[in-house]
């Protein structure tokens, strides 16, 4: 069985919600939909207050080049057009929508058939994700139909799916696979024909025997799609390490997948592009799983965008008393909610509760050459020696290093003996670099 | 047998000597002495405070450019500067001194913290994290950035809150805690007559009502001071007043005015019309 080569880590699984069905989330009575959905430039709203819309009418326009639509996820009267603090407590601009009824737009095709044929062309099908407002929903929510324009000089070879989930906790797309199985191979097909390729990989890490049984029964209907199951190893989500993995082929320093004739997308992605070309439904809903350990039922919701973490909290009856953290994305790369009235955005995967024993970071110790971070490292870099140097104020030495390679998965954190906070220091160097190189632009 | 061994090695010496005289010569640096003498009369911190490298990129600086403008040492002060101007050839401009002066005033710290902060002990990284403990976005993070940048020993850490103290009579005003703060919480202002300073301690830009629910010393830039001002020294920009030093007659009139408590007056003494918060400002000295 495939693997990618080099480090690694084995964190405890933690898959509790493996066996709770998608059910769908009640809706509130109000949303909050941030014009910054997306990874890039936040949209422009096209929507003024008092106006009334529908679900899936467009809210907010893209007009930068890294952007996307927002459509929006219920119907009412638009309240207002404001800053709200999002997750960490910093503000940004939204538009909050007061619910009344659940009208949707006549365009889309709410039936359960599933629909087959591809009517679109290629461009066409780009063009319609790009209308949708689809964005990759593995975390990063960069915006789909970017990397299916394809620079001039560079070819794409292989379509692969990332269906890994090897963060623990998440199971989102677990569930999706055993209930969506046909629709995520349609949507494969379709992105499959953007692309113009035949080959597309489907990456399933074996801990979800379910998960593979199902998607290789329904594959032999569609030529050309292979499902790949991989042993289990974190961080094989990352696109590189699943590049590596199912092709064998090295994204070298600082180039894109598509330099080596790869385009990735979540399996997520895969379902939300079917929606969109198929039923012509825009992005304003994902699967999210809302678990956790001190947590009486572990639930993977359906749930629209704009929801605040305090009414799914609601929802579920409460938090435990013993709750020292909500993460939003699994425990080794999602990030603390501060605020919880925020609302969840399109990219929300998970909503993590954390108890006060799993929280809490033991005292940091000196470092003693063990070099079980450089072992541990998936890109082959040496994670204490960033640390000595970026201590020492030298970034410029870190970044000689291939500091900015770094993909910030958390492995060598995790395996540190002496707990110090490798990557804390290597994301503020990080930033401290970009910002500098921004400066230096500017000038 | 000894004569050839002196003449073989004396001959290569010579030869060698007369090689090194000669690339010496081709090769020469002419250095400006003035270089040599004005780093002599510098700090030699390297604090960075002039926005140079160090204190001989700065000595560098000046010779290269002939005068002194745009670049003064801030960390010397006058008593350098006249120094300097007396090797260049030039006249020494006075200047008044100036100091760090944090502009956000440690309400928050009352309050209960809004989430707790568990990682690297930096302010530049939680500030890229999330707002920090307080919820408010704008004020100090209180991790400690500018007491490392400090190269004088000017800024003590509040063991409890970690809110900086800045030690009025060791600040040169050379600003590195300036640069390092992520914030831009301080801001370097003239020290003033008996260190007597009247300020906006707060830089929140958020509008009023967001501001107040932040924190109770927010200035909410409602423009009360700015009409009671007599010297026109106070502007209200992005909801959020300042007070100009070099017009400010330090009247005091803005601090009676201010509904929120975020203009201050320190080193004042005591008046009975006085606000409270002025005594607490006192306690650092």
């Amino acid at each position: 069985m495939k693997t990618f080569p080099l480090g690694g880590i084995h964190p405890e699984e933690n898959k509790l919600s493996t066996a709770a069905t998608i059910e769908e989330f009640p809706l509130p009575k109000q949303v909050t939909i941030f014009l910054n959905q997306h990874l890039g430039a936040p949209a422009t709203p096209v929507v003024e207050k008092g106006e009334k819309v529908k679900i899936g009418q467009l809210i907010a326009k893209a007009e930068a080049f890294v952007c996307a639509n927002i459509h929006s996820p219920v119907s009412g009267s638009v309240n207002k057009i404001d800053s709200v603090k999002d997750m960490f407590g910093i503000y940004k601009n939204a538009i909050i929508i007061d619910v009344e009824g659940d009208e949707w737009v006549d365009t889309v095709d709410l039936t359960p058939t599933i629909v087959k044929d591809i009517k679109l062309s290629k461009t066409e099908i780009i063009d319609k994700i790009k209308e949708m407002g689809v964005v990759g929903l593995g975390g990063a929510t960069f915006p789909t139909h970017i990397k299916y324009m394809i620079p001039e000089g560079k070819k794409a070879e292989y379509l692969i799916i990332n269906a890994v989930e090897c963060e623990p906790y998440l199971t989102s797309d677990h569930r999706v696979m055993l209930e969506h199985t046909e629709e995520i191979m349609i949507g494969v097909s379709i992105l499959r024909k953007a692309l113009g390729v035949e080959k597309a990989y489907i990456g399933i890490e074996n801990n979800k025997p379910e998960c593979i049984a199902a998607m290789t029964n329904m594959a032999t209907q569609y030529a050309g799609i292979v499902v790949e199951p991989l042993k289990v190893k974190y961080p094989q989500g990352a696109e590189k390490q699943l590049i590596k993995a199912i092709t064998g082929r090295n994204v070298p320093s600082g180039k894109l997948p598509i330099d080596v004739g790869c385009v990735v997308n979540n399996v997520g992605t895969a379902l939300a592009v079917y929606d969109a070309v198929q039923k012509n439904k825009p992005l304003i809903e994902n699967i999210m799983t809302v678990t956790g350990k001190a947590l009486a039922q572990q639930h993977n919701y359906k749930i629209r965008i704009g929801i605040s973490y305090n009414d799914i909290i609601e929802h579920i009856g409460g938090l435990p008393d013993d709750t020292a953290k909500i993460i939003s994305g699994g425990p080794m790369m999602g990030k603390a909610i501060v605020n919880l009235e925020a609302p969840t955005t399109k990219g929300a995967s998970s909503m993590l509760v954390i108890t006060e024993k799993e929280a809490i970071r033991a005292e940091e110790k000196e470092c003693i050459r063990c070099g079980k971070c450089m072992e541990a490292c998936p890109m082959g870099l040496e994670p204490y020696l960033f640390s000595a140097l970026i201590n020492n104020g030298n970034i410029q030495d870190a970044i000689g290093e291939k500091l900015m390679d770094c993909i910030e998965c958390g492995c060598c954190m995790f395996t540190c003996p002496a707990n110090k906070p490798l990557l804390d220091e290597i994301r503020f160097a990080k930033n401290k670099f970009r910002q500098t190189m921004m400066q230096q632009q500017k000038k | 047998m000894i004569l050839a061994a002196v003449i073989v090695l004396g001959s290569i010496g010579a030869l060698f000597g007369l090689l090194l005289y000669v690339i010496a010569q081709k090769f020469k640096v002419i250095e400006d002495p003035k270089i040599d003498e004005i780093s002599e009369v510098l700090p030699g911190a390297n604090c960075g405070g002039c926005g140079k490298a160090g204190c001989r990129a700065l000595a560098e600086a000046i010779v290269k450019q002939g005068n002194t403008e745009g670049l003064k040492c801030p960390a010397g002060g006058n008593e350098v500067a006249a120094k300097i101007a007396k090797i260049m050839g030039l006249e020494a401009k006075e200047e008044e001194p100036v100091v760090a002066v944090i502009r956000c005033s440690i309400a928050c710290s009352a309050n209960e913290p809004k989430s707790h902060y568990q990682g690297m002990k930096s302010c530049a990284f939680a500030h890229s994290l999330y707002v920090g403990e307080s919820g408010c976005g704008y004020g100090c993070i209180g991790l400690g950035d500018c007491y490392n940048a400090c190269q004088f020993d000017a800024i003590t850490l509040d063991p409890k809150t970690g809110f900086p103290i800045v030690n009025d009579d060791k600040c040169v005003g050379c600003g590195a805690c300036v640069q390092a703060c992520p914030r831009k919480v301080i801001e370097l202002r003239n020290k003033g007559i008996k260190n007597r300073r009247v300020y906006v301690s707060c830089v929140n830009k958020e509008k009023g009502g967001v501001a107040r629910k932040t924190c109770s010393n927010a200035c909410i830039g409602c423009g009360k001071c700015a009409k009671a001002c007599p010297f026109d020294a106070i502007v209200i920009e992005n909801n959020l007043a300042y007070i100009d030093y070099k017009k400010c007659k330090m009247c005091r009139k803005c601090v009676a005015e201010c509904p929120t408590g975020a203009i201050v007056a320190v080193n004042f003494p005591p008046k009975p019309q006085a606000q409270p918060t002025d005594t607490n400002e006192n306690n650092d000295k």
